[in-house]
């Protein structure tokens, strides 16, 4: 079943233009770049956005658009060479410039993160009930025995059956699947409030990963959490979220719910995404419709709109002056001085 | 009867494999990797293998290549069984027969220049002389998109993923093959530059009249680039078609499945339950009958006793299942399925499916 949950979703982007629902995430201007070898990359360039409880955001890019940056910097998992500066205030209470062991109280408490490769993630040597167990306790000053009885409720949360025999198994013994199921267990044992799903189904099987993405929705459900999927796969968040952001070279170049943006999309970066993704519906040994190019190099971004030099609607102002991501209609922001006309009412 | 030839078609195949099985020998046990299977690429055309982990598909690309040797079955290339040679002559019949795989850094030795990776085929098979050799670079990596003058001195840390792709493309087209085995060649690369790529395949197919092996996890990609697909599951193959009509029509409950849990583009499209439960099965211990009747919404004692057969229902689409799904519109209930069925097998094959 899906779960049935779109339903309470369908309010948030349309009041969005008026006074919101409370944000529990809420990112203001954040920035992030690295130095080294005197050059300065900027990953992450001026990006906001905001996450509800109860509602999916998905943030989507290529490779390097800053997707995974964003989110890492939020949750204080950057290497010491990246200067962080904006705002990112988790149910008020501001999480930039926080010292990594103040942050830590919030890391997996208030947001969790899941990441794409569990084997990567998962200690080998160790039966995953005990790894699970141990999350508990890191965030609760339970009992051993109480941590194990959580343990195995979290195994039952994520719908692995047999909990009780499976506690006892090591990672080798499940499927990719599963694993991300433990993962998922591991996360959620703080209950966060934002999980945060970082290409966490990207390395599994097509029904596999339907699996797992209905299993988030419906413990984002469950659990009232606010869930964000970073994901290079613009077909999976147009299926799974309610709301999508598009990055590119490090700024939001598109922002709309997941039904408009793939209605009415306006920004040529998005439609190209969109177009050059191999659907069933074509035609076999169709071209697809491509464009050329590379992302710019992130420590020397062309003037203008960092797109101007691939986009196929570029004129002269593109190039001049860099296009502000703007509310053009209630709910859909875009950062584009011609955008895609196609989507008529 | 196992044949999944297009009926149309009276050219002989380019490569014909039949019953090939590939086990592995672990402390576990024997793993069933590939269980006995049959298909035919003929000339000029893509044959699309669309499979999920653990269906065997790379396990079969390899053992098309002899890379390991298969441990039964025939791969027949050009006519010459290529399980029944050896040493040289092995090499000699594998040299119109290349391979594209999937992580272009890992097939791509990174202390070698982009003009030697792409010659190594060349010098390998003693192919014309140093000056012959260097033109003969220089065509290739011009058919795939590369300036010789700008990435011929490269190295492979030195490109992107799609420009790695392409110079483990123009290394497979240096001998002029005639098929190009390709497994998951687009699956590490981003969605713009999968496109790219994707249709530089289809192009040097169109160019070079190359048939293609396509195996990949992501049916959608494998119909987008293919005449005919195959799908495989736990070893087997399940379906065989032509790929719209496998998209269309779907005769399996497991192509069914596998089309249902594709995400859409589509804000129409609802988003739809996933119709398959469960795991993969051990392939050291495959199910008895049909390997999928373990996650099957249709499995019955049959499914269990007797292991169906590949026969052909519609023209040049056949299923290897004992109470196929009917095409939408046709109604979805069994009689009519059945019904289907036994006419178009009488009237295509003249086998009666019991």
């Amino acid at each position: 079943m899906p779960s049935g949950n779109a339903g309470p979703y369908e309010r948030a982007p349309d009041e969005r233009a008026g006074p919101v629902s409370e944000s529990l995430l809420e990112v203001q201007d954040l920035k992030v770049t690295f130095t080294g070898g005197g050059r300065t990359l900027r990953a992450v360039d001026g990006v906001s956005y905001s996450a509800y409880a109860g509602q999916t955001l998905a943030i989507v890019g290529e490779s390097g658009s800053g997707k995974t940056v964003s989110c890492r910097a939020i949750m204080g998992l950057l290497p010491p060479t990246a200067t962080i500066t904006g705002s990112a205030r988790f149910a008020g209470a501001q999480l930039i410039g926080l010292t990594d062991d103040q942050l830590r109280r919030h890391r997996g408490a208030d947001v969790a993160m899941v990441f794409q490769d569990p084997t990567r993630s998962l200690n080998p040597t160790m039966r995953i009930g005990p790894q699970i167990a141990e999350a508990v306790r890191t965030h609760r000053p339970v009992s051993k025995r109480q941590a194990r009885q959580e343990a195995v409720d979290l195994l039952r949360l994520v719908r692995i059956p047999l909990a009780e025999r499976r506690y006892l198994e090591y990672p080798h013994q499940l499927s990719g699947g599963m694993r991300q199921r433990v993962m998922i267990a591991i996360a959620l044992a703080g209950r966060p409030r934002l999980l945060i799903a970082d290409e966490a189904t990207t390395a599994l099987d097509v029904t596999t990963q339907a699996q797992i993405m209905e299993l988030l929705l419906e413990l984002q459900s469950e659990l009232d959490m606010a869930l964000m999927l970073i994901s290079h796969d613009l077909a999976l968040a147009a299926s799974y979220a309610d709301e999508v952001i598009v990055m590119y070279a490090g700024k939001i170049v598109e922002h709309a719910p997941a039904s408009r943006l793939f209605s009415r999309v306006r920004m040529p970066y998005t439609q190209a995404l969109l177009e050059a993704i191999p659907r069933l519906e074509r035609p076999a040994h169709s071209p697809l419709p491509v464009i050329g190019g590379r992302p710019p190099d992130l420590s020397a971004l062309p003037a203008g709109c960092s797109f101007a030099p691939r986009c196929r609607c570029a004129a002269d102002d593109c190039r001049a002056a860099e296009p502000p991501l703007t509310e053009h209609e209630p709910g859909h922001r875009w950062a584009c001085w011609h955008p895609v006309e196609g989507g008529a009412a | 009867m196992t044949s999944t030839a297009p009926s149309e078609t009276a050219s002989t195949p380019l490569l014909a494999v039949r019953d090939l099985v590939h086990q592995f020998h672990t402390t576990a046990g024997v793993v069933q990797a590939v269980s006995g299977v049959s298909f035919d690429v003929y000339p000029g055309e893509t044959l699309g293998v669309v499979g999920e982990t653990g269906s065997g598909k790379s396990t079969l690309a390899r053992s098309v290549l002899q890379a390991p040797r298969p441990t039964s079955g025939s791969v027949l290339f050009r006519g010459t069984d290529l399980a029944r040679l050896r040493g040289t002559r092995l090499l000699a019949a594998r040299r119109h027969l290349q391979m594209v795989f999937q992580d272009p850094f890992g097939s791509l030795d990174p202390k070698w220049t982009v003009r030697a990776l792409v010659s190594e085929p060349l010098i390998a098979y003693r192919t014309g002389d140093r000056g012959a050799r260097r033109q003969r670079v220089d065509e290739v990596l011009e058919l795939v998109g590369l300036d010789p003058s700008a990435h011929g001195g490269r190295h492979p840390r030195e490109l992107s993923g799609g420009q790695a792709q392409r110079v483990a493309i123009a290394r497979a087209l240096a001998l002029s093959p005639s098929l190009i085995v390709c497994d998951e060649p687009v699956s590490s690369l981003d969605v713009l530059i999968q496109a790219q790529v994707l249709n530089l395949f289809e192009r040097l197919r169109a160019e070079l009249s190359l048939s293609y092996l396509f195996i990949a996890h992501d049916l959608a990609l494998v119909k987008q680039v293919s005449d005919r697909v195959a799908v495989m599951y736990l070893g087997k193959l399940c379906e065989v078609g032509p790929g719209d009509l496998v998209y269309r029509e779907p005769l399996h409950p497991y192509t069914r499945a596998l089309l249902d849990s594709i995400p859409s583009t589509d804000p129409a499209a609802a988003r739809r339950a996933t119709t398959i439960r469960g795991e993969l099965p051990s392939p050291i211990h495959p199910p008895s009958g049909c390997r999928f009747r373990t996650r099957c919404p249709r499995a019955a004692e049959r499914c269990a006793a007797e292991e169906p057969q590949m026969r052909e229902l519609a023209a040049g689409h056949s299923v290897a299942c004992h109470f196929p799904l009917a095409a939408p519109g046709a109604g979805t209930d069994e009689a009519v399925a059945v019904a289907r069925t036994t006419a178009r097998s009488e009237e295509k094959v003249g086998e009666t499916p019991r």
